[in-house]
């Protein structure tokens, strides 16, 4: 018998063992757990690209794909906000420091970051969408020069869905950097857009031949997201999307994900607008 | 082409021994429960000798034939899969300590040299595509041990069913690659062609003699007769586009009303390869078990994604499969995932026949507006 750290990579498992450091509750259903690996050498040698995912493991119960959502600078602390809607999910969101679980991954393809070099950066999330793309911005910032005008445009369905505000406010303050909120279903306190985050996009200033398009939410949004980028003269190529299925392996062998000519946990989550368009938003695929 | 030699019947029990002092566990086929089954073979007499396989969309049938041969039968529900994928996998267990602490740990079972008697021109075009799929640069480690050291005995077809298509498809009946050894049967023995050096030893040690032109011309005539006897076919070997083409196509609606998404033609289909994680606790609550099992695109969870269902109906649960093994498959594995064995034909309770759902599908001239790129 070996351990998981003695095999080398887990591809295919056995998971490595994570300690929960901390747990932030970011809305009602959702949280944030800080992630440690706590084998010493796995933890060294992991790395990750933003739009990347972990497969996260409660034993006894199952196995479900979490993007990462911290700071590629420091993989050695791995958040994942997780938003509680099933089996594996539900018992995610009570653990607490201290607490073990199982992770294996980074897997697929993530962000066109070295692409996007030089070009302004137009992140439209919806919901949890934005947990996949937090990555990306913190790279992007940590090399702020390397890109031109940040706009950061975030929807949600409630008001009171709206999480990681103090981090949106930051941002905000930075220069060259455009924010915009959006929730269809406002409450007393909300101050920014009512409706859509895809109305957001007429709103905001962008250079469509110097723009690179990170979208991330439901499907129907990042369908209406990149119809409307394409409108605005943004090239398909430079429209980008992660997908998301009932990932199960993360390592193109299950067949859970399969798409077309893809299997989206090998040759994605993340995909050009160019590649995928034809088959988001086909009921049934 | 390598000349072939011929090896008399009575000395067939020759390659078993043989096998056997290699240290092979032999497989083969063999009747249980009314069908050709592979699994471990002591000697010959377990073959089906004067067996045949009776083969219509949704009917298999063994009768006994008038002969001794031991392969005058088109393939049963499985072959080379389950022996390398395999239908139930233990992936690691779990452990909790007192503290909280877990360990995962995962136990792989020792190599076991296996050679496999019998193998169809289909199953090793199968083979050839698990091998592209489980082995890829993320091999998975219990089928790349199983692959290993697999020693493969093919048979030619001489009696393809009433269901087989593999002449369509391109695979067979003949055997062109792939085995160690190939073997085609006529009354009075085999003529044998080794297709390695592993294979050559193993002439080098059974009595072979050269085969007479009549043995020859017969094996021929027989391969080809087993060819021309075939009249089902799929209506190309690639389909990618017409079917992404045909997305909104009434026969997909139409077949929906005859298929009861059992999910046997993926169970029996060699090249499917979609599997299922499951967690198994142990009784004590100190630990678990991670299982792979072998999973259908019939079945409702195969859709679950973030709490719904993708395919909520059979309409979209056939048309990802035909869609998938007829199209996708040319872009993910350069080839068709379909090598014509028939199997999903013959061991589908209501007989839906692939190749005429893809024919009714693919010549279609009323195209929809959805263009694959
Ligand atoms: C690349 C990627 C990134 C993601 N990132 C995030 C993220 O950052 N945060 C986040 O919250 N979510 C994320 N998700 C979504 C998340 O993986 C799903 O919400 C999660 O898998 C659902 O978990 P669950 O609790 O419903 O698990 P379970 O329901 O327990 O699912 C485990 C398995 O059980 C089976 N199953 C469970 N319920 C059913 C059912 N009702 N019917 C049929 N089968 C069932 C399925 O086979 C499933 O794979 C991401 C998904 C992907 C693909
Ligand atoms: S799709 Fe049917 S005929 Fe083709 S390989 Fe699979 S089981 Fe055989
Ligand atoms: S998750 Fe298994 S193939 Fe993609």
């Amino acid at each position: 018998m070996s351990t998981a750290a003695a095999m080398g990579p887990p591809w295919m498992g056995p998971p490595w063992e994570a300690e929960v450091l901390a747990r932030d509750q970011e809305t009602r259903g959702l949280c944030t757990l800080h992630l440690r690996l706590t084998d010493a050498n796995a933890r060294a040698a992991y790395r990750f690209l933003p739009g990347q995912f972990n497969m996260l493991y409660v034993p006894a119960v199952g196995g479900v794909p979490i993007s990462i959502a911290s700071d590629p600078a420091q993989p050695q602390r791995l958040a994942h906000t997780i938003s509680a809607v099933g089996r594996v999910t539900r018992v995610l969101a009570t653990l607490g420091t201290g607490d073990r679980i199982g992770l294996r991954g980074p897997y697929g393809r993530g962000w066109p970051l070295e692409k996007a070099e030089g070009q302004d950066l137009v992140v439209v999330t919806g919901g949890l969408g934005c947990a996949p793309v937090v990555a990306a911005i913190d790279y992007a910032l940590a090399r702020r020069t390397d890109f031109g005008q940040l706009v950061i445009l975030q929807g949600v369905k409630h008001a009171a869905d709206m999480f990681w505000r103090a981090r949106y406010d930051a941002w905000a303050e930075l220069p060259n950097t455009e924010v915009r909120l959006a929730a269809d279903q406002p409450d007393h306190h909300w101050q920014d857009h009512v409706g859509l985050v895809t109305d957001l996009l007429d709103e905001v200033p962008l250079r469509p031949q110097a723009s690179i398009a990170l979208i991330c939410g439901p499907e129907p949004m990042m369908l209406a997201a990149a119809k409307r980028l394409v409108a605005l003269g943004i090239s398909d190529d430079r429209i980008w999307l992660s997908l998301e299925r009932g990932f199960q392996c993360g390592v193109g062998h299950c067949g859970h994900c399969q798409l077309g000519p893809y299997f989206l946990c090998r040759d994605g989550p993340v995909f050009p607008w160019s590649e995928i368009s034809w088959l988001v938003g086909r009921k049934g695929f | 082409m390598i000349a072939s030699r011929f090896l008399p019947r009575q000395h067939l029990q020759t390659l078993f021994d043989q096998l056997d002092a290699l240290g092979y566990r032999c497989i083969g086929p063999q009747v249980r429960d009314g069908a050709i089954v592979y699994d471990r073979l002591g000697d010959l007499t377990a073959l089906p000798i004067g067996i045949g396989a009776h083969q219509t969309p949704g009917r298999y049938r063994l009768e006994h034939q008038d002969h001794q041969r031991c392969f005058a039968w088109a393939n049963g529900p499985q072959a080379l899969k389950p022996l390398l994928f395999a239908p139930h996998e233990t992936l690691w267990r779990t452990e909790r300590d007192d503290a909280g602490r877990l360990a995962f740990t995962r136990e792989l079972q020792p190599a076991q040299r296996q050679a496999v008697i019998g193998v169809r021109a289909c199953d090793l075009a199968a083979l050839a595509l698990q091998d592209a799929h489980f082995a890829d640069a993320r091999a998975d480690p219990s089928y790349s041990r199983r692959r290993h050291d697999l020693l493969l005995v093919g048979v030619e077809c001489g009696q393809p069913a009433d269901t087989c298509f593999c002449a369509s498809t391109g695979e067979g009946p003949a055997i062109s690659t792939g085995t160690d050894l190939t073997l085609t049967e006529l009354d009075a023995g085999f003529l044998v062609r080794a297709g390695t050096e592993v294979g050559s030893a193993l002439c080098d040690a059974l009595p072979l003699r050269a085969p007479s032109d009549g043995e020859l011309a017969q094996a021929e005539a027989e391969i080809e007769q087993a060819r021309l006897s075939q009249h089902r076919s799929l209506p190309g070997r690639n389909l990618r586009e017409s079917l992404f083409a045909n997305l909104d196509h009434p026969r997909w609606d139409e077949v929906a009303t005859r298929c009861l998404a059992c999910g046997n033609c993926v169970a029996v289909c060699p090249t499917c390869f979609c599997s299922t994680e499951r967690e198994q606790p142990s009784i004590d609550g100190s630990g678990s078990t991670r299982v792979r099992l072998w999973d259908s695109c019939f079945s409702a969870e195969h859709s679950y994604v973030h709490g719904r269902l993708l395919r909520p109906d059979t309409r979209t649960r056939y048309r990802q499969w035909l869609t998938h093994k007829l199209g996708g498959w040319h872009d993910q594995y350069g080839r068709s995932g379909c090598v014509g064995c028939g199997r999903c034909i013959a061991w589908c309770p209501v007989g839906i026949d692939l190749t005429a759902e893809a024919n009714a599908i693919c010549s279609d001239a009323s195209e929809s507006a959805q263009e694959a790129p």
